[in-house]
């Protein structure tokens, strides 16, 4: 393996080629296309050889990852490598050599004795947030596994050399076969150690180097270390010729010294602690020793020791990422983020004299040589993977983009998520108001009707009142120290179960406890410590919005309690517990079986509902609403289903768990051959293959993952279960996150898959081999299957709030990141925000804040007293109003200010010119304009609901529901739909002002773009119009037709009649005075065509049909024909006329064909246009002048020459009456012309 | 009107290399004379493009436009009043405004040395005045008036026509009491690809629940029909959702209900008879 990265590193092979050799050999595929074109041969001999090893790369590669980083993150990777090393070799067998490296998740079920000790686990954790620097690593029961491991420090550090430490022989050590029967090194998963030193489960550590200047019984924090700016100074100049530029200080420490150090240190830290078996508390320091004795080791770029092999091994483990050939995404994501925030590098001890320079050997020397190898390498990483930053949590996202090591080394990237940041609006909050009321009593199915006997009925009724009593009880007492749920509630609980006599009044009772348990639970986080009634008066005097900031106040105070690392062991949080240790108190066999019945039915049942799909075509901003909705059924169903299979899984596997190992040999297989009899309590392997083919995955999986996360160490050997893990690693590899397309999964759909997968392979019972072991038949898993268009999969369900709430280790990355801001502060000022504490002052001022909350508790109540269908209803109601609400708001509200947009926007160019200024000025100026107008929609919006949901609620409800239910029914879904629709609009009006305004301007721009003259006010055709003008289209054809008769060339006999003529122009004044059919384009060919036609009717061309000696128009009737052209021009064309076309050279020189010449009738027009206004004598003059510019015969252009003096010698504004009767006869013109 | 799949075979074997002139149409209208104008005007331009676009290329190499330059400025010397390119284009089988635009282009590569861009071209095509030759002006001009298949005068009736018959088409919806969403509104709603009309209420005709309306106005030969399905109905049809999809000339299948008649609104009865004049309503049923 180390050959692949080191001949990766000496760039014999590419990193693209390496990673489809990896890809190649998990997913199975045929050896043959090794040799594939674009592969280099070269390449490809020097991996073929290698060819056995492939599947043991990516462990090795992240195996050499954590390795190499040991000396940044001393305290020794918190994310277990779940790589099984050489293990790998041995499919199937239970327990690989880092087994141990999981031990901490030996505390997964603890035996009741063990109680107290869980119970203190919460409260060390919660200290874990105020711990030193060591990122999460102290956390939870990682921090314990450390605590233990800690004292082999020997033993753990020769495994460490026998794994992966001597990389040079590295088919040496990985053929060395594990040595199972130790037990230290492969310790039974679940065992307690029996006491504080010596046989405790071991996993590879990481040997921490030391120095002597620590204060007492701090270990975490007092890694110190010579600075390392010293470094290169007082390194030999002979050393920085080495590729590797060695960095190693002068004077290291052996690490033999150091593991004294460790060791006595050790031993003052055992004397002080009070609970050996969990020592995590006593590891975390308190912060404060960091700040005074320990700074910062600041990273630059400037100083990176080895670029390019940092950046070609960041390219072969981001391509491994990308292309989830590693299990766990986000563990990787998390180490990553660990390498960005180290502090510091600890002094490498164990530098190896006979590195020698030139020796290019590449595993050889250390990867991460300083801090800012770690920094440049994991914002290499990073930069690979910015689409899965990008859709982190808006929390995380403004960490990253404001980590000051991003932006020094990576400018880019950290731009891109500030972008991100900004545009994000996946706000999470894990804290989510916990909505917990008693199961209300059920009609139909709680009646007498349904016992058997008097008795039964009332001892169910009996029970009832014992489990409520048992669960306040619970509720009351579970938080405090030193109270022990068994010895609370267990003989009571016992008591309960021992009446339950009859089959049926465990099924009752079975449905009322799942019942509880859903309704307490499935509300996100599901860990909130209020339950029935805890202090609501105090609650609720805060008032909706101060109840808000008060559960955000509550979630930073708690948050690093709902996890533990990364990969946080399957828990019980909150609510759950009681749960959980009812089951567990009860131990009662009926109530098991039952339970299991019962669970499995409600899986199916909603595994199987068939939930709205979405539909891509139409992203409206209304169809958010709709979509908003369903998503959070989406959220609803998935919440359900992952907790009720949580506890099947809990329930059907608990009786094959126990603090014993694992069995091995042939007890094992007797085991399994007896297991593999035992029919599954649900059938999960068919769900899951059914939720493949329907493209439901992202339903499905999640819960599945959590029914398996409970498995026994057996379960993932049976045949049925292997098959799923299988589908499962299918499904997992096949989720290639950059890979998006029409039809396929969204991207957030796969990331929960990716996180619920990954954290699952992360699962002690789950043998770690089988993710990169993997050679199961292929055809099991068909991802194209025939599958609807669109399953759900391909519906953006998944939002981030899901996201985390499934799987609140992703949380962890932001910890980590807040850590580095919350330890660097001293540099980069207050970056974290102060909470800043609310006055009860205002209170009493505010009694309708008060009484929402009451309103809002009232309303369950009613409804928990009502029949479903009458909530559903409502409901319904509510969410339809809702939606159509901002529909409404959008054609009134919105398109009024669309209109007044538009008008202002008219002004505005108005004013402004034909320029218009530069369009975003203007959006924003009408913006600032017209969005306060927005405020309007609330009160619009309430007034709708308040006006249309009473008759909806009406209307659907039976008649005979009474008129108080009826009125309260009604009241709430005026409530309900106008909360609904008022929180879109004030979130989103202003947003949709903005999109729609910014749409008029755009539309309003480009039609004023091309001719605004054209724009001018348009009349449309008189009122009584009945649009029987001839087409347009009609009208442009026959004058073409004309044009080219005049042109020519054409046949003797073709020509016009001059009454055809005339009926053209007859026609073309009537379309021009019907609009209906009229296009500008059309307009405008028209004009021009007029235009030409009069040219050619001055020019005297057209040719006339009818009596040979006729063959030319007469004078009078051009003259007419010119009238009509001027008063169409002057009256009808509402666009601009190309009238100085009739001046262009080409169509005044028609006038030079023609003898003799005559010039009165294109005098006649000239004086028209002037007279009609509808040319100035200016522009004529212009015209007129540019004309002699042109070559022309030596006569007509004297002739011209005359004309324009003529033209101008002619008094500037005659009187109308005189030109008209000048008409009549031969005008000066002419005479002259003709002369 | 319907036409025949004979009928139209029948005149579109008469246009076989018949230059695109005024007189062109004036024999195939007397040929023709049950036809309208429109109808025939359309079917030869539909023709007509489809042989140019087989031959465009043999006219566009660089020996073509070069012969044909000369042989321009060569007849020109001996009568620039003549119709030397118009002659020219019909006697190498090309439509006249092609031709003169080819030419145009060559004699400003000539006179200017750089190459004029396409927006110089087409404004001087629209505008021969603008050109600075005068006797090639002239040229230009007659080629493009008397050319009835390409050139702008001809884009803007085709033009004109699309838009003439969608008010049509409004109307008869209108009329019919029919509810709509038109174009400018769907594009409104965020559409990227329109028809159109959208009825709100799908409605019968003959047996076909018509979703949507499209009015091509041009000829519905079967080349374009399938042109169009593929551009634009497919793309419809993917976002109106519509399960299974068929679409016809206004209802009867191949090619014998076409529809491309007369060039007035006299014949618009109905919906009924579900085309219009010179238009393709071309309906997705489904």
């Amino acid at each position: 393996m180390a050959a692949v990265l080191e001949s990766l590193l000496r760039e014999e092979v590419s990193v693209a080629a390496v990673v489809r050799w990896i890809a190649r050999s998990t997913r199975g595929s045929e050896v043959t296309a090794l040799t594939r074109p674009q592969d280099n041969p070269g390449e490809a001999a020097a991996l073929s050889s290698l060819r056995p090893l492939r599947k043991e790369f990516v462990p090795f590669l992240l195996n050499f990852l954590r390795e190499q980083s040991s000396r940044v993150l001393p305290q020794g990777p918190p994310t277990p490598a779940k790589a099984p090393g050489a293990s790998a070799a041995l499919p199937g067998r239970p327990g690989g050599p880092s087994r141990g490296s999981r031990g901490a998740r030996s505390q997964l079920f603890p035996p009741t004795e063990a109680a107290s000790t869980a119970a203190e686990a919460p409260l060390a954790r919660r200290g874990g947030r105020r711990r030193g620097p060591g990122p999460a690593r102290e956390r939870g029961g990682r921090g314990l596994e450390e605590g233990v491991s800690g004292e082999n420090l020997p033993g753990a550090g020769g495994r460490r050399l026998r794994g992966s430490g001597s990389p040079s022989r590295p088919s040496l050590t990985l053929s060395d076969p594990p040595n199972l029967s130790n037990l230290e090194e492969f310790p039974p998963v679940g065992s307690v150690p029996p006491g504080p030193a010596g046989t405790k489960p071991s996993r590879r550590i990481n040997p921490t180097p030391v120095s002597e200047e620590r204060s007492l019984s701090k270990p975490k924090t007092c890694f110190t270390s010579p600075p390392i700016s010293c470094v290169p100074s007082s390194q030999p100049s002979a050393l920085d010729t080495s590729p590797w530029g060695l960095g190693l200080p002068p004077g290291c420490r052996s690490l033999q010294e150091e593991r004294e150090m460790l060791r006595k240190e050790r031993s003052k830290q055992l004397q002080q602690s009070p609970t050996p078996t969990c020592p995590t508390p006593e590891l975390g320091s308190p912060l404060p020793s960091r700040a005074g004795s320990l700074t910062d080791e600041p990273a630059d770029p400037a100083r990176v020791s080895s670029r390019q092999r940092l950046e070609l091994v960041a390219l072969v483990y981001s391509s491994c990422i990308a292309e989830n050939l590693v299990p766990n995404l986000f563990l990787e994501l998390f180490f990553v983020f660990q390498l960005l925030t180290a502090r510091r590098m600890v002094t490498a001890k164990d530098s190896d004299p006979e590195l020698s320079p030139g020796v290019l050997d590449s595993l050889e020397s250390p990867l991460f040589q300083s801090i800012h190898d770690c920094v440049f390498f994991a914002v290499q990483v990073l930069e690979c993977h910015f689409q899965v930053l990008s859709n982190l949590d808006k929390g995380t996202l403004k960490l990253l983009a404001e980590n000051e090591r991003l932006l020094c080394f990576s400018p880019a990237l950290q731009g891109r998520l500030r972008a991100a940041y900004e545009g994000s609006v996946a706000k999470v909050s894990l804290a989510m108001p916990p909505s917990a009321q008693a199961v209300s009593f059920q009609p139909e199915t709680d009646n007498r009707a349904n016992f058997s006997s008097d008795r039964a009925f009332h001892t169910f009724k009996k029970q009832r009142d014992v489990f409520y009593e048992v669960l306040r009880e619970w509720e009351d007492h579970h938080e405090e120290p030193g109270w022990d749920f068994e010895k609370g509630l267990g003989s009571r609980i016992r008591a309960m179960m021992g009446q339950l006599s009859a089959a049926c009044s465990h099924s009752h009772f079975v449905r009322l406890f799942q019942k509880q348990l859903l309704q307490m639970c499935q509300s996100p986080g599901g860990a909130g410590g209020t339950v029935l009634g805890e202090a609501p008066d105090v609650l609720s005097m805060l008032g909706a919005d101060k109840l808000g900031r008060l559960w955000r106040l509550q979630e930073r105070l708690m948050a690093p309690q709902s996890s533990g690392g990364p990969c946080p062991p399957p828990t019980f949080p909150g609510c759950q517990g009681f749960f959980r240790d009812f089951i567990l108190s009860a131990s009662s066999f009926q109530f098991n079986q039952h339970l299991m019945d019962s669970l499995s039915l409600k899986i199916r049942e909603l595994n199987g509902l068939a939930l709205p799909q979405h539909e891509p075509s139409d992203e409206d901003g209304e169809s958010d609403v709709d979509w908003q909705g369903e998503r959070r059924q989406f959220a609803v169903v998935l919440l359900s289903l992952r907790l009720l299979a949580k506890f099947l899984g809990f329930v059907a596997f608990l009786p094959y768990r126990g603090p014993e190992p694992p069995p091995t040999g042939e007890l094992q297989d007797s085991i399994l051959a007896l297991r593999s009899q035992v029919p599954p309590v649900l059938d999960v392997r068919t769900l899951l293959q059914r939720g493949l083919q329907a493209r439901r995955a992202v339903l499905t999986v999640p819960w599945l993952v959590e029914f398996l996360s409970f498995a026994d160490h057996v379960v993932p050997l049976l045949d049925y279960y292997r098959d799923i893990f299988i589908l499962l690693l299918r499904l997992h590899r096949s989720l290639v996150l950059s890979q998006e397309s029409e039809g396929k999964m969204c991207f957030l759909n796969k990331l929960l898959l990716l996180a619920v997968l990954g954290w699952l392979f992360q699962i002690p019972t789950v043998p770690e081999d089988l993710f990169f072991l993997e050679e199961g038949p292929s055809d099991a898993f068909e991802v194209d299957t025939v599958a609807p268009e669109h399953g759900l999969d391909a519906a953006p369900v998944v939002d981030q709030q899901l996201l985390y709430t499934c799987c609140p280790y992703i949380g962890e990355l932001r910890k980590l990141l807040a850590l580095w801001v919350s330890g660097s502060s001293g540099r980069s000022g207050g970056f974290m925000r102060k909470i800043t504490p609310t006055t009860t002052t205002g209170l009493g001022a505010q009694p309708s804040q008060t009484s929402q909350g009451l309103q809002a508790r009232l309303a369950q109540a009613f409804f928990h007293n009502q029949p479903p269908s009458l909530r559903r209803t409502v409901e319904f109601v509510a969410e339809r109003i809702g939606s159509n609400c901002v529909k409404h708001i959008k054609a009134t509200l919105v398109a009024d200010l669309v209109r007044q947009a538009e008008s202002l926007l008219q002004e505005q160019l108005v004013t402004q010119g034909e320029e218009g200024g530069d369009p975003a000025q203007l959006l924003e100026i009408l913006c600032s304009q017209l969005c306060p107008h927005g405020a309007q929609a609330l009160a619009l919006g309430r007034e709708f609901c308040q006006r249309k949901s009473p008759g909806a609620v009406r209307a659907l409800l039976p008649e005979e529901t009474p008129a108080a239910v009826l009125s309260s029914a009604e009241n709430i879904a005026v409530g309900l739909a106008t909360e609904k629709a008022c929180a879109w609009l004030s979130a989103n009006i202003t947003a949709l002002i903005r999109r729609e305004v910014k749409a008029a301007v755009s539309r309003t721009l480009r039609a004023q773009g091309p001719e605004p003259a054209a724009r001018g006010e348009r009349r449309g055709c008189s009122r009584a119009c009945e649009h029987h003008a001839p087409l347009p289209s009609h009208l442009i054809s026959e004058i073409k037709d004309v044009l080219s008769l005049a042109v020519g060339p054409r046949d003797p006999d073709e020509g016009v009649s001059p009454e055809h003529l005339e009926q053209l122009l007859g026609q073309l004044g009537q379309t021009l005075r019907c609009r209906q059919f009229l296009c500008p384009p059309a307009e405008q060919h028209l004009a021009k065509c007029s235009v030409e036609l009069a040219s050619l009717l001055v020019a005297d061309q057209i040719p006339i049909l009818g009596p040979p000696a006729q063959y030319r128009l007469e004078r009078g009737q051009a003259r007419r024909l010119l009238h009509m052209l001027l008063s169409l021009w002057k009256e009808d064309f509402q666009g601009p006329v190309p009238l100085q076309l009739l001046l262009s050279p080409r169509n005044v020189g028609l006038l030079a064909d023609t003898r003799p010449r005559e010039w009165d009738l294109l005098l006649f027009l000239l004086r028209e246009l002037v007279e009609k206004g509808l040319m100035g004598r200016m522009e004529i003059e212009a015209c007129l002048g540019s004309l002699h510019q042109a070559q022309w015969p030596g006569d007509f252009a004297e002739e011209l020459a005359t004309l324009s003096n003529l033209f101008l010698a002619e008094p500037p504004l005659p009187e109308p009456q005189l030109r008209a009767c000048e008409l009549v006869q031969p005008n000066r013109g002419t005479v002259l012309a003709q002369s | 009107m319907i036409l025949t799949k004979a009928q139209y075979e029948e005149i579109a074997q008469c246009l076989v290399s018949v230059p695109p002139t005024r007189q062109s149409l004036r024999k195939l209208k007397q040929r023709f004379p049950s036809q309208s104008q429109a109808t025939l005007l359309s079917i030869f331009s539909q023709e007509y493009q489809k042989h140019i676009k087989r031959t465009h290329a043999k006219h566009h190499t660089s020996e073509a436009i070069e012969s044909y330059y000369q042989r321009y400025l060569n007849g020109v010397v001996k009568n620039g009043a003549a119709p030397v390119l118009l002659d020219l284009a019909n006697e190498v089988d090309y439509a006249p405004s092609l031709m003169a635009r080819l030419i145009l282009e060559r004699f400003l590569q000539e006179h200017e040395e750089t190459a004029p861009s396409k927006s110089v071209i087409n404004s001087m095509l629209r505008d021969p005045s603008q050109i600075p030759d005068g006797v090639l002006a002239n040229q230009v001009y007659q080629c493009i008036v008397n050319d009835c298949c390409y050139g702008p005068l001809v884009d803007c009736i085709k033009h004109a026509i699309g838009h003439e018959h969608e008010v049509l088409l409004r109307d008869l919806l209108l009329e019919k009491n029919l509810s709509f969403l038109d174009e400018d509104q769907l594009r409104a709603k965020g559409y990227d690809k329109t028809p159109d009309f959208i009825l709100q209420v799908p409605v019968a005709v003959e047996g076909h629940i018509i979703h949507w309306i499209e009015s091509k106005a041009s000829f519905g030969d079967e080349c374009s029909h399938h042109a169009y399905l593929h551009d634009q109905f497919w793309s419809y049809w993917n976002r109106d959702g519509i399960s299974q999809c068929c679409s016809g000339w206004c209802g009867t299948p191949g090619l014998s209900s076409s529809s491309a008649s007369a060039s007035q609104s006299a014949g618009i009865t109905g919906m009924r008879k579900h085309f219009l004049p010179g238009i393709l309503m071309k309906c997705v049923c489904k």
